[in-house]
Parts: structure tokens; C-alpha cells; sequence
């Protein structure tokens, strides 16, 4: 950074426009992020309805949040769906990947439709697999017209198996992204190694899982960190596909607070939840980027 | 974000087997999964192609006998969004008068700053750049509330300038990221030659950076076009009633339908609302891969 500010130094008044270009983004900064992460914070601290008010209550709200059933499901869900959904994406997304790697005759054709679902908005997701698994006319009922009378798929309606084909339906958004950034890390990878494994009597399912994926690590981190943003902001694609029905059964944290911040009117349970959701954010992210920053050191050095 | 082609000619990996059994079965393999992929799409458009009598009594996997446009003229005029019925029209309308300047002002708002974030490495420029990545990853829930009253106090809550301020305020990180690391890729000998010529901030920027910006410039435009028009949360909050997108309205029509479900008509309007950003990625493939590869990279 040194090196290179000397020249502007010199012209105290040119500095001047370069920091008054950064005004736009201190705004940003400071009052709609930090500055609403504060007032979201206080809110939470206080007994708040519908409105606002300014009596604390310590942390009566968390011990409130902690005690719900609905929350503690929905946590419960995300816990499911997002793991279920970042490792179905990546399974998928690297299968994909090396299919595609093998020097495959109209691979873009094969490239985009695997990755046309993710330009489609999670609420034209939600509602196309609602409609495709609808019990009494979709898939179920397709099915049964072939001959299979008994044959039964109405996991949209089934409490415990719910949440699953809310998984299916991300899966199927997703993976395509994993495929691509996978797809682009594969492109890395020197094509002398894979004749040295041969030498070795390597076969290719070996060399892919032995020699690729290791190499793959930074497209498997990448992958890992998009999958779980959209983990934790899943809302959209649930209010879509099932409205957290049947009961709680599909209930996200995401959702659990959109919906007490504006339609059950209870501000202080759904701050508390918020905060909640952001801790957790960066009790995973700290270590992730703290890792990354070592490893940033020792590759300067 | 480096000139190097994300997808190179010549895949680096095995050479393909010999054996002919392998080939067929990899293609094979292959066109199992597009097909896979490509169900939802195909089960969209036949229904939305036939009516209500063939949809309750043929497979959803069909092709009607005669396919029809009315499903689609309904949900483009008739279906019931809301309090009113006149279909997706207005959504689309709506769609599009957020779509512009929410595209326009976090594009240039990001080119600006990355610009002086990368050339003229202001004071602080660090610290703004790390505070605002780290803006990526927290869940939006936490900043909605009180985003509601700040926005309200300035009368720019339920309108249409409210939806363009909270996109502009959470596509900042993402555009940033995107033109900050496509300057810094940049020769910094060029900003200083220009510097030397005695040019000023805005001179250099309009003279020197902006005409080698055309190709970050297209990546963050693909991304911010599907980004708003996806969008679904902002809309329903922050919008207003009357300027409310077509995700929200298309969510309206199917999921608060009364009486006897139009599933022609639910299929048809899903298609109209991801025709757009369809349309775009089918046009732009290896940009939109680039914009959605560069928000990784640095993940």
C-alpha cells in the first residue's frame, strides 16, 4: 500500500476526491449495516411487540426464543436441510464436473442445461416442484397411470418427509454452480499428473478421488461457503414450495423471523432470532477466514 | 478475475478411453442428467400449454393434443395477483421500472469506489473494502427492521425508490468485489502515467479506467439483472403494495389462489417471470459463469 500512495500524498487535494468517492460505501457501511445490526441488537434486548419500546428485559427474549418449539424446529430443519444441500451439491456438482471433463462432444449444450435451473429465481423453483409433486396430480399420479397402482409419492404433504424434497428442489437450483466452479478448478489441473498416475496403475475413479479432489480444495471451499450463505437465507424457496408446512415441518430460521418481524407483530422474538442467526454466522465464518488468512501469511513468506 | 478463459479448449484430464462401451456409457450418464435437469422445464411448459380438463386427467409429463395459448394470456391478463386480477402485467411493469436504476446505481456506485479503492488506495480504504465483504455472508434478516424506519423517516419505504436503495445497498458488496478485483488486475503504471499527465480523479477514471471496464462491467450487469429480477424478499418488504415485482405477484397467484387451482395458469405465469433472466443467461453463458465464479473466488 506504501509504495504506491506516495504518488497521491504529494497532492493532498486529488486525496481528497479519492475519499469522497468512499463516501457512498462509509454510508453503507456504517448505517445500514453496522448502524442496523446495533438497533437490531437493542431491539432484542427489550420487551417490544408490535412497536419499539425502551424496556430491557435482559435476555428474557432469548430464553423466550430457546423455549419455542416452532424455532427450535426450525433450527432443527436447517441443520438437516443445509447439510443435506451442500452435500448433495457437491456430490452431484462434482460427478457432473467430471463427466463433463472428459472431453465430451457438446459440452456447453450439456454445461448450460445443467446450469439453467440457477438463473430461475427459488420462488419459480418453489413453485414448479410444488406443482411437480403435487400428490393428486403430479408425479404420484403419472406414476400410477403407467400401471403402478400403488405407487405412493407425497412426500410435499408428508410432515416427516417434507423437508427432504425441500432439499431435492435446492439441490436440483445449486448444483449446477458447484459443477461449474468445480468444472473451472478441474481445468486447473495439469494433465501430466493423471499420466503419472496411469504409470502408477492408477484407474480413473482413483485418480479423481485420490490425486483431483485434494487439488480441488479451493472450488470445494468456495462451493461450501456459497451453499451455506444461501443455507442461512433460505426463505424465498420455502414460502414458495410449502409455506414451512406441513405444521412446522418446513420451517426455516430465515422464515421463523420474517414472520414474527411483520406478520405476528413481535419484534423482540424475532430481533432475538436475528441476532441468534447472526452470531452463529460468524462463529462459523471466524475460524474459515481465520484459517484462510494463515495460510495467506505462510505462502507470502 | 484474470483474462485466463474459465473453461480452456482442451479439458486438462484423462484422454478418453478407447473402449467404445465407455464413450456410450458416459454419454449416457450424461444425457440421464439433462434430462433430469430439464424436467421441471419440460413439466412447465406442457402444462401450461393445455387446459384445466386435459391437466386433471393426462400424466404431467404429456403433450397436450391441442396445445393452446390461453393458460398464458390468463396469467398475463386475468390471473388474480392480489386484491386485483389482471395479471402479471403489472408485475412485469413493476418489475421493470426497479430493474433499471437498481441495476444502474450499484454498477456505478461499485465501479467508483473499486476504482478508488484500487488506484488512489485512500486512508481507510481497507478497512471500507473488509467491512463491506464481510456484508456477503450475514443473513439479511438482521438489517430489515430498522431498515423499515431509516428508510420510512426519509419517505423512501413502499415506493419504488425505497426497493432501488435496498438494492443498491446490498448488491454493494458483490459489485465491489467484482470491480475491485478486476482493477487491481489492472497495470498500475497506466493510472500513473495518467497521473503524471496531470489528470484528476474523474478525468482518469472517465479517460483511462472506464474504457477497459466494458468487461466488468458486462459481468456485474448479467449478475445484478438476474439478482433483482430473482429477488423476492425486497419486493414484498420494501416495494409497496402498488409497485410490487413479479416474484411476489407470481407467489400471489399460486399460493393465496381461492377455489378451484389453475395449475395451467400457475405453470404459465412461472415461466413468464423466469423468462427474463432466463433469456439472459441462455445469451450470456460464459459471463453470467464469470460473475457467479468471481463472487466465489474470494469467497
Amino acid at each position: 500500500m506504501a509504495q504506491d500512495g506516495s504518488i497521491s500524498m504529494r497532492r493532498p487535494l486529488k486525496l481528497l476526491q479519492g475519499q469522497t468517492a468512499l463516501l457512498p460505501g462509509w454510508l453503507i457501511l456504517i448505517v445500514a449495516y453496522i448502524g442496523t445490526i446495533l438497533w437490531t441488537a437493542r431491539i432484542s434486548f427489550t420487551a417490544s411487540r408490535s412497536i419499539p419500546v425502551d424496556t430491557f428485559v435482559g435476555f428474557d427474549q432469548y430464553a423466550r426464543l430457546f423455549r419455542s418449539n416452532r424455532w427450535v424446529q426450525s433450527v432443527e430443519n436447517m441443520l438437516l436441510y443445509g447439510s443435506l444441500f451442500i452435500l448433495g451439491c457437491l456430490i452431484i456438482g462434482f460427478l457432473l464436473a467430471v463427466l463433463l471433463d472428459q472431453k465430451v462432444k457438446g459440452e456447453s449444450v450439456f454445461r448450460t442445461i445443467f446450469l439453467y435451473p440457477y438463473a430461475v429465481s427459488f420462488v419459480v423453483t418453489g413453485l414448479v416442484w410444488q406443482w411437480v409433486l403435487n400428490p393428486s396430480l403430479g408425479l404420484q399420479k403419472a406414476v400410477r397411470d403407467l400401471g403402478f397402482e400403488n405407487f405412493t409419492f407425497d412426500w410435499l404433504v408428508d410432515r416427516d418427509r417434507a423437508i427432504y424434497v425441500l432439499t431435492g428442489a435446492a439441490v436440483w437450483q445449486a448444483s449446477g454452480l458447484v459443477m461449474a466452479l468445480m468444472l473451472a478448478g478441474l481445468r486447473g489441473v495439469d494433465g501430466d499428473l493423471w499420466k503419472a498416475a496411469r504409470v502408477d496403475g492408477a484407474s480413473a475413479p482413483r485418480y479423481y478421488l485420490r490425486v483431483v479432489l485434494p487439488l480441488l480444495k479451493p472450488s470445494i471451499f468456495s462451493s461450501v461457503v456459497l451453499l451455506g450463505v444461501a443455507v442461512i437465507k433460505s426463505y424465498d424457496l420455502v414460502v414458495a414450495m410449502t409455506s414451512g408446512g406441513p405444521g412446522n415441518a418446513t420451517e426455516l430460521p430465515a422464515k421463523f423471523i420474517m414472520d414474527y418481524l411483520f406478520g405476528r407483530q413481535n419484534l423482540g422474538l424475532a430481533t432475538a432470532a436475528s441476532v441468534v442467526l447472526l452470531v452463529t454466522v460468524i462463529a462459523v465464518l471466524a475460524p474459515l477466514a481465520y484459517v484462510q488468512s494463515q495460510r495467506a501469511r505462510r505462502i507470502r513468506t | 478475475m484474470s483474462s485466463r478463459p474459465l473453461f480452456p479448449a482442451h479439458a486438462e484430464g484423462p484422454r478418453p478411453a478407447r473402449l467404445n462401451l465407455g464413450r456410450l456409457a458416459l454419454y449416457l450418464c450424461l444425457i440421464a442428467a439433462a434430462a433430469a435437469f430439464l424436467f421441471p422445464l419440460w413439466v412447465m411448459v406442457t402444462t401450461s400449454l393445455k387446459d384445466m380438463e386435459a391437466v386433471r386427467s393426462g400424466s404431467i409429463f404429456g403433450w397436450p393434443a391441442q396445445p393452446s395459448l390461453e393458460a398464458w394470456k390468463s396469467a398475463w391478463t386475468s390471473a388474480c395477483t392480489g386484491l386485483t386480477c389482471e395479471g402479471l402485467r403489472g408485475g412485469f411493469v413493476n418489475s421493470l421500472l426497479i430493474l433499471v436504476p437498481s441495476v444502474a446505481l450499484p454498477v456505478a456506485l461499485g465501479a467508483v469506489t473499486g476504482y478508488a479503492l484500487s488506484f488512489w488506495r485512500p486512508r481507510g480504504g481497507k478497512l471500507l473494502f473488509g467491512g463491506l465483504l464481510i456484508g456477503l455472508f450475514i443473513p439479511y434478516q438482521v438489517f430489515i427492521y430498522p431498515l423499515v424506519r431509516i428508510l420510512s423517516s426519509v419517505g423512501l419505504y413502499g415506493n419504488i425508490g425505497g426497493i432501488v436503495a435496498v438494492h443498491t445497498i446490498f448488491a454493494m458488496p458483490i459489485m465491489l468485489l467484482l470491480f475491485r478485483n478486476y482493477y487491481a488486475s489492472l497495470p498500475m503504471d497506466l493510472f500513473k502515467a495518467a497521473r503524471i499527465d496531470g489528470g484528476g480523479f474523474w478525468t482518469i477514471f472517465r479517460r483511462v479506467v472506464l474504457p477497459m471496464s466494458a468487461p466488468i462491467i458486462v459481468v456485474a450487469v448479467i449478475l445484478q439483472v438476474t439478482g433483482v429480477w430473482n429477488d423476492f424478499l425486497f419486493g414484498l418488504i420494501f416495494a409497496g403494495s402498488d409497485n410490487l415485482p413479479m416474484t411476489v405477484q407470481l407467489n400471489n397467484i399460486v399460493n393465496s389462489a381461492r377455489g378451484a387451482q389453475e395449475y395451467n395458469v400457475q405453470m404459465a405465469a412461472t415461466i413468464l417471470t423466469a423468462l427474463v433472466p432466463l433469456i439472459v443467461y441462455f445469451f450470456s453463458g460464459r459471463w453470467f459463469v464469470r460473475g457467479i465464479a468471481a463472487g466465489a473466488v474470494k469467497g
